[in-house]
């Protein structure tokens, strides 16, 4: 038989991102198009979750050829159906260009985005239907439960984890082999098993995509984890602005428990765990461990002091293990792998990989997953392939507001919590933002002191009040008012809300102002001295110009002018009025010959 | 039957039935649950309905509030039929989510957190919607539009305007 009967299979990307972009019209039409070529027999269209490469959606990918085609429309089809499915001719145009090189790559592991990855959290994603839990057995699903009901102990799990040096994978980095040892030390009989979901960083969907994608890896660690310390029960907490997640983890748990994974008797032993799905109501603070407790117990979403650890008194007073989604999901490829294969991947800090969710002013955004240690030079210039029009990197954000922004001189440092804890900034749960010179650094801040102060559920007062004076002052700074003595006081004040808030949302907010004012104290400076922003976007400080030379007097500006500041007659140059200006911007966005200029206050 | 007793009667049922559902009855606490199906039946929470509840779960009124006031997700106003939401994520916000916020703000006469006097449209910010990489984002009754611009937000909003029902998305 010759190549044209070669059975294919096409994974076509279903998430939350992909979805938006009319991946859904996507599917369907080549569930039609699959039809009109007579395919059906040679040709399985599977539904996956979210294959990582986020800003190239909606997009799929041919198996066993191992094609990736991106930023397909509809009509796109027909031309990949009648040449690659039926003539086994690649379809160049709608391949991934290399940015730098201008070149179509074929093949998906060649893509430098996705070569330099090891995905172990992450391996089932973009590969396996989310809805159907067969699909995961297939692929060794639900193996690592049986290899533990059936030979190990507790004590076992435990030794293995502690070999595998797996670290949690929330933010915190805490030993996930300590945090079950203590669960499992305490004589209680009711205790409960608890996955944080609740993935509020903005800039962060590394949690959000592996419950679209592959939920069952979740399901399966919270059981081995229930298993180890002894609980029957067990909570998904899940942001309700996941939608999507929520909707897929339902169908898993469904499936799980009809398929005997859940429920009494677990795979003929005695062995009985149940899960509830509980659906966040909006509180960024519900992250932190002990306001996510008293959530699911139905009340505010307030932190309380440590100790007791949850492991001692969590839920309802009773012994508690909580840990991030991506803990749990790291858990069957250590047991069936073995923590030693764990353990050799990554640094003498952290084992294994990190999931990063890579966003910002980066050519290739999306989700991926690599080993500790990498430095974040290749992360942003080989794996996200540089900035966006070549513009100039100024600093990467990790952490999310919790976490600091890190400059250029840093480029080479390697990925793990130590090195990150070093410069000011933390690990995280993976969210990171690219910044180039085009972004203000104290507006940043501001932003996430925002953000904070926003969220700050208001129980201790450094982290209510504090935020807030912070706030206050930031404001202050980016419209060109402060002083320096403001900036003595906002870094006096960061530190005491740093070193005496109650939980980590406090202890936290300060970093993002802190990480700046060390490492590009000279923009607060002109800020303060010159009342100037150098990377003119403050609104204050800077004005909007038209070039002489370029502009054509097309009148574009002026009619979208909401304040009627533009003045000009057609075909002649145009001005634009400083004391009417409201600095909306949208005259500098708009202009088709690139004419409109921003410059930072004169004097 | 006056209108305020039936509705009494629905929040009754939306009790009951979380009541009956076994898993919360075994482990859970109920409350939040509730108020969840309350704010997605009528957009808010009515006063009556949170009396109504305190009463049936036998604890404080003063506790059910404070449920209410806490989570994002709980409003004591009606909101609008529809509600759009702009994300100020930090990836959004570093493309230009406050952009998106003005061109709705005008276009809608309204400050975000506000509804129009028909009581059509809500406006709304959110801190992430985790779809970063196709930033910025806004979502109008849980469609998300991705890579928007100043005129494909209009656009957008334009056409779910004169077509609330049956709104198709082709080339966005």
């Amino acid at each position: 038989m010759d190549n044209n009967f070669i059975k294919r299979t096409i994974l076509i990307c279903r998430g939350s991102g992909c979805n938006s972009m009319n991946a859904g019209i996507i599917h369907e039409t080549l569930k039609k198009v699959i039809e009109e070529h007579n395919l059906l027999n040679q040709v399985e269209i599977k539904l996956t979750g979210c294959q990582g490469f986020c800003q190239y959606g909606p997009q799929l990918v041919v198996q066993p050829d191992n094609v990736l085609y991106v930023k397909l429309k509809p009509k796109d089809l027909n031309e990949i159906a009648e040449k690659h499915l039926k003539n086994n001719k690649i379809v160049k145009e709608f391949l991934y260009k290399d940015p730098k090189t201008g070149e179509s790559i074929e093949k998906k592991d060649m893509i430098p985005f996705y070569s330099e990855q090891i995905p172990i959290i992450r391996k089932n994603c973009g590969i396996i239907n989310p809805e159907e839990i067969d699909d995961y057995i297939s692929v060794g699903g639900y193996d690592a439960l049986k290899k533990v009901l059936n030979n190990y102990k507790p004590n076992e799990v435990i030794k293995e984890l502690e070999t595998s040096r797996l670290r949690g994978r929330g933010g915190g980095g805490f030993s996930t082999a300590m945090k079950w040892q203590f669960c499992l030390n305490n004589p209680s009989e009711i205790k409960y098993v608890i996955a944080n979901g609740d993935e509020g960083d903005p800039g962060a969907f590394m949690d959000r995509s592996l419950l679209e994608a592959d939920p069952h890896s979740v399901i399966e660690g919270m059981e081995i984890c229930a298993y180890t310390i002894g609980a029957s029960y067990g909570y998904l907490y899940v942001r309700a602005e996941y939608p999507l997640a929520i909707e897929r983890l339902k169908i898993a748990l469904a499936q799980a428990e009809e398929k005997g994974f859940l429920g009494e008797n677990i795979l003929g032993s005695d062995f009985n765990f149940k899960i509830e799905l509980k659906k966040g109501a909006g509180a960024f603070v519900c992250g932190e461990e002990t306001a996510l407790m008293a959530s699911i117990q139905g009340k505010r979403g307030m932190p309380r002091p440590r100790p007791p650890y949850p492991a001692n008194s969590g839920l309802w007073g009773k012994p508690t293990n909580i840990n991030n989604i991506k803990t749990y999901a790291s858990i069957p490829p250590i047991i069936l792998n073995g923590g030693k294969w764990f353990s050799s991947l990554g640094t003498k800090d952290a084992s294994g990989t990190i999931v990063i969710a890579l966003t910002g002013k980066i050519n290739n955004s999306g989700l991926v997953e690599i080993p500790m240690g990498t430095t974040i030079r290749n992360l942003i210039y080989n794996i996200g392939g540089g900035i966006i029009n070549n513009k100039k990197f100024k600093a990467i954000q990790t952490g999310g507001p919790s976490g600091g922004c890190i400059p250029e001189q840093f480029l080479d440092t390697p990925l793990d919590y130590q090195h990150l804890t070093d410069l000011g900034s933390i690990m995280g749960s993976g969210g990171f933002i690219v910044l180039d010179e085009d972004t203000c650094m104290v507006e940043l801040a501001r932003y996430f002191i925002k953000f904070t102060q926003n969220e700050s559920c208001g129980k201790c007062t450094p982290c209510r009040i504090g935020t807030k004076r912070m706030l206050d002052i930031l404001t202050k700074i980016v419209k060109g008012e402060g002083t320096i003595k403001d900036l003595e006081d906002l870094e006096k004040i960061a530190n005491i809300v740093k070193n005496t808030s109650l939980c980590g949302l406090g202890q936290t907010a300060p970093n993002p102002v802190l990480t700046t004012i060390k490492y590009f104290r000279n923009e607060y400076e002109a800020h303060i001295l010159n009342r100037k922003c150098p990377a003119l976007v403050c609104e204050n400080l800077i004005e909007y110009h038209i070039d002489q030379d370029l502009c054509t007097g097309c009148g574009l500006c002026k009619i979208n002018c909401a304040v009627e500041a533009i003045e000009g007659e057609k075909k002649h140059l145009h001005n634009i009025s400083q004391e009417i200006c409201i600095k909306c911007g949208v005259c500098f966005s708009i202009c088709s010959y690139k004419a409109i200029y921003k410059k930072t206050n004169e004097n | 039957m006056t209108q305020s007793k039936k509705n009494l009667e629905e929040v009754n049922i939306i009790i009951d039935e979380i009541f009956l559902d076994k898993s919360i009855k075994k482990h859970g606490n109920f409350l939040i649950p509730i108020l969840q199906d309350i704010q997605e039946s009528y957009r808010y929470l009515p006063e009556e309905f949170l009396i109504q509840v305190a009463e049936r779960l036998q604890i404080p009124l003063i506790d059910v509030y404070g449920v209410a006031t806490f989570y994002q997700s709980f409003g004591l106003i009606p909101k609008g039929e529809h509600i759009i939401t702009i994300c100020l994520g930090t990836a959004c916000y570093i493309h230009g989510g406050t952009n998106m916020v003005d061109v709705l703000t005008k276009e809608l006469n309204i400050k975000p957190g506000e509804t129009t006097k028909d009581k059509k449209f809500t406006l709304e910010t959110v801190n992430c919607l985790g779809c970063c990489a196709i930033s910025p984002v806004m979502v109008i009754d849980n469609k998300i539009y991705g890579n928007l611009t100043r005129d494909k937000l209009r656009k957008v909003f334009y056409r779910f305007r004169e077509n609330e029902e049956d709104l198709k998305q082709s080339e966005i």
